[in-house]
């Protein structure tokens, strides 16, 4: 990882949509008056939602107004947690675990799809500009290893031709359905397995 | 009390030290990055560790709080093996670029490096490289250097209130910058480069200026405002190189301004080095000797009742006190006056005019009032210390007056004369705010005391502060904020012409155009019309009052000679010479004997010694008029 590069091109201006408003004063109520500045990561978090998944500064701005916080803080914020996008992503946003459990069950072939079918190197949006991959640390579903998370849902227990399968759909435009690719119900063990020695591994 | 063994010696310690501090208490020297006295703990940077009996791991002193009984070690095998594994980390990265960096010589990781520091690196990685972040005109910045150990980010947010500084990224990537590298918008941010223990931050005008060991330095007091900040100039020959602030816990800590720290560039431009003499509507370079006559022919033929004298900002007691026996004793004129504008002067006792609550009792005033002042921009240091204030104890503060942004909240109360009516009537949301404090604090500035309206302002805020009981012994809440470093001194030692009720008898007599003699000590800031005054401008700088005189002495700058100066709070401080006048320039007060002597009049001292001890004398005097 390095320093979060800002995108080139910038809105204007951003403002939260009525709902989100809502949504985000509901979460500033859940901190005391002098500690509104707590609410900082639930805001950009909707921030980032409503921004087709990434944070414009004007989006920096409007988030540090409404807490009345100044603009290096909450800039702090965004380029620490790797989760907040600052230039624009894909519609599609595909983030493919590579620590050591999904690594170790394949996570490389599930790269070398993304490099493949939606562009060469990470971060960078695919030639329909739809998609765009990036490689990420555990997200905490290695039960299911390989796994790729694409915006808000989880694909998992993937392999080659299943990821393939998952990507062209996306890029034609439809998101497939999210949970695992061998229809496992979440962690639970497959063909009814009580213990690991039953059976063959999976 | 609690006590605390440190090296086996145990000593007793206060409560709510950290173990770094009962160490210092000890005599035992710790090692720091990110630890300052004035800044809140961050305790990243882990040089400071020692061992602590009974733990496995070694502690980071600085962010451990001591207890009874504790038992630390600083100077074991354990202690240093942890020390010299921070610093190999901190060296990863670190570029060995001393022989090109402008810290080299005062670098806290130089030098630490020396005791803790291995002879070669076991890193074959690459080091990281950082891009330069632009903070403004005057700081430079090497990121690269960077050990993160946030001091500039705490300074800027906490003592300066401007928190434009942060960290962003994290772990290796993780970097120092401003928002999106605007300049740094504080008048204190200059700071930051002595606060930086590394090269990431220095100072820019002096890039590559000199070596630290190099330069001649001298501990002396700033003049750019009335606070007398406490400094040290390095010279380099005759040169300024640099100014740095000096620790004084009674008046600026250890900051000082950027103004303060920058100003000394001026020490080598436009200066006048040798007399001048106006011929035929121009300037032409004289010598001493030749000025001098001039001088004492012209004032002989005037009458000396058509002789006036400005005493500027920038003047010591020596200059001021010269000036005045020069003007009585030899001229035989007193129309003498150092206030630079119609600024309403009560001279009556001293505590009209200074600051009486002193720079410390900021701290623990209860209540702060602004009379048409702008501290940020008239007294930096002071108003660092009134955002002290309201960051330790959460004082109110109110302004009358809208001076902008002064890095701590306010709430302005309004800017005409009535507000005033109104709080002492008792008729004011805050006259009773004022009653049930403790220790108020109401600070009058130069503009509030600006013509007619200023008698009223200062006259009626001081008869319902005794009226309200808080000019006392033991506090007085009465407080005048002077701009510039000559005026309390000044007016200690009389240099102010009122004659009856009229308090700005000079500044009418310049405007009616009484005087036909004008000789100005090096003030520049005052706008007359010349029309056919004959003038004589003393001083160091060819600025305004240059250009209009008739003849030009050149005099010393303020780090050019030995003076006493007294700040707004009325401290008589010490000022040490730190290079010589350039060219043929000369200290003023041997000037004003040398004039005297060729006018065969006496004018009371002959050496500076004698000089000092008259200004003394005088300054006692005035001290010991206080009353309560
Ligand atoms: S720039 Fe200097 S003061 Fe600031 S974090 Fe880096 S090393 Fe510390
Ligand atoms: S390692 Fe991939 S989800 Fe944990
Ligand atoms: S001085 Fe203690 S951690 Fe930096």
């Amino acid at each position: 990882m390095s320093i979060k590069k800002l995108s080139k091109i910038q809105p204007q201006s951003f403002e939260f949509s009525k709902d989100n408003l809502q949504k985000a004063e509901e979460e500033i109520k859940k901190y005391p008056k002098d500690r509104k500045a707590s609410a900082v990561m639930a805001l950009l978090y909707l921030a980032q939602n409503q921004n087709d998944n990434w944070i414009p500064l004007a989006g920096i701005k409007y988030v540090a107004n409404l807490l009345g916080i100044p603009y290096i803080q909450v800039y702090e914020v965004t380029t620490f947690y790797s989760m907040f996008n600052l230039s624009p992503v894909g519609k599609y946003f595909v983030q493919v675990c590579t620590t050591t459990p999904c690594m170790l069950r394949g996570a490389k072939k599930i790269v070398d799809v993304c490099k493949k079918h939606i562009s060469k190197n990470q971060n960078e949006l695919s030639e329909n500009k739809t998609c765009s991959w990036v490689e990420v640390e555990c997200l905490g579903a290695c039960a299911n290893a390989p796994m790729m998370q694409i915006n808000q849902d989880y694909f998992e227990d993937l392999d080659e031709n299943k990821t393939e399968e998952i990507v062209q759909s996306l890029l034609k435009g439809k998101l497939p359905a999210p949970g695992s690719a061998r229809n496992r119900k979440s962690t639970a063990p497959e063909k009814e397995r009580k213990t690991l020695l039953q059976g063959k591994n999976a | 009390m609690p006590k605390i063994t440190v090296n086996n010696k145990e000593i007793i310690f206060e409560e709510g030290m950290t173990v770094l501090q009962a160490c210092e208490l000890a005599g035992a020297e710790i090692p720091r990055f990110c630890y300052h006295e004035r800044l809140s703990i961050a305790g990243n940077c882990r040089m400071c560790l020692v061992e602590l009996e009974k733990s496995s791991k070694p502690i980071a002193s600085c962010a451990m709080p001591a207890t009874e009984g504790m038992k630390i070690k600083t100077n074991t095998p354990f202690v240093e093996k942890a020390r010299k594994g921070v610093m190999e980390f901190l060296l990863a990265n670190h570029p060995l670029d001393c022989p090109v960096c402008d810290q080299g010589g005062e670098c806290d990781l130089q030098d630490q490096s020396l005791f803790y520091g291995m002879d070669n690196s076991r890193y074959t990685e690459n080091k990281r490289q950082v891009k330069e972040k632009y903070m403004g005109p005057l700081i430079k910045t090497v990121m690269t250097r960077c050990i993160h150990c946030t001091r500039c980010v705490r300074f800027a947010t906490e003592v300066a209130g401007i928190p434009e500084l942060g960290a962003i990224g994290r772990g290796e990537d993780m970097e120092i910058t401003t928002y999106l590298e605007k300049s740094m918008e504080s008048e204190l941010s200059a700071n930051v480069i002595d606060l930086c223990p590394v090269g990431a931050l220095t100072s820019k005008p002096y890039a590559f200026e000199a070596r630290p060991w190099d330069l001649k330095k001298t501990e002396t007091i700033d003049v750019m405002d009335a606070v007398g900040s406490n400094i040290r100039v390095d010279t380099y020959g005759r040169e300024v190189k640099r100014v740095l602030p000096r620790v004084n816990e009674d008046i600026n800590e250890e900051w000082i301004s950027d103004k303060t720290r920058y100003s000394c560039d001026g020490l080598s431009k436009q200066r006048l080095d040798t007399p001048y003499i106006r011929e035929n509507g121009k300037l032409i370079k004289a010598s001493w000797n030749q000025a001098s006559n001039l001088l004492i022919s012209k004032l002989k033929t005037f009458d000396p009742k058509q002789i006036g004298g400005l005493v500027g900002d920038l003047a010591d007691l020596e200059m001021i006190y010269s000036f005045k026996s020069f003007f009585e004793k030899c001229i035989g004129s007193s129309y003498i006056e150092s206030r630079r504008d119609r600024i309403y002067l009560n001279p009556q006792e001293r505590i009209n005019y200074i600051f009486n609550s002193s720079i410390n009792g900021i701290e623990e005033a209860d209540f702060i009032l602004l009379v048409g002042t702008n501290p940020r921009l008239e007294a930096t240091i002071l108003n660092a210390r009134i955002r002290k204030a309201y960051v330790k104890n959460g004082v109110k503060i109110y302004s009358i007056g809208d001076p902008g942004d002064l890095t701590y909240p306010y709430k302005n109360i309004g800017s005409s004369t009535s507000v005033i009516k109104n709080i002492v009537s008792d008729s004011h949301e805050i006259s009773g705010k004022i009653k049930k404090s403790k220790k108020p604090l109401v600070i009058i500035g130069e503009s509030a005391l600006y013509s007619q309206a200023g008698q009223y302002v200062f006259e009626t805020l001081k008869s319902f502060l005794v009226e309200k009981n808080f000019i006392r012994e033991d506090w007085n809440a009465l407080n005048v904020l002077s701009q510039q470093a000559s005026r309390v001194g000044a007016i200690d030692l009389g240099v102010f012409l009122i004659s009856g009720d009229d308090n700005f008898n000079f500044f009418n007599m310049l405007d009616n155009d009484d005087f036909k003699f004008l000789y100005l000590l090096g003030a520049d800031n005052i706008s007359f019309d010349k029309k056919d005054k004959f003038v004589v401008y003393q001083g160091s700088h060819g600025d305004k009052g240059a250009e209009i005189a008739d003849i030009i002495l050149p005099g010393a700058a303020y780090t050019e000679k030995n003076g006493l100066f007294v700040n707004l709070e009325g401290k008589l401080q010490n000022a040490y010479k730190a290079s010589y006048p350039p060219g043929d320039a000369r200290e003023d007060w041997l000037i004003f004997k040398d004039l005297a002597n060729l006018m065969k009049k006496k004018i009371g001292y002959q050496n500076a010694q004698q000089l000092r001890k008259l200004i003394k004398d005088e300054i006692e005097k005035k001290n010991k008029k206080r009353r309560y």
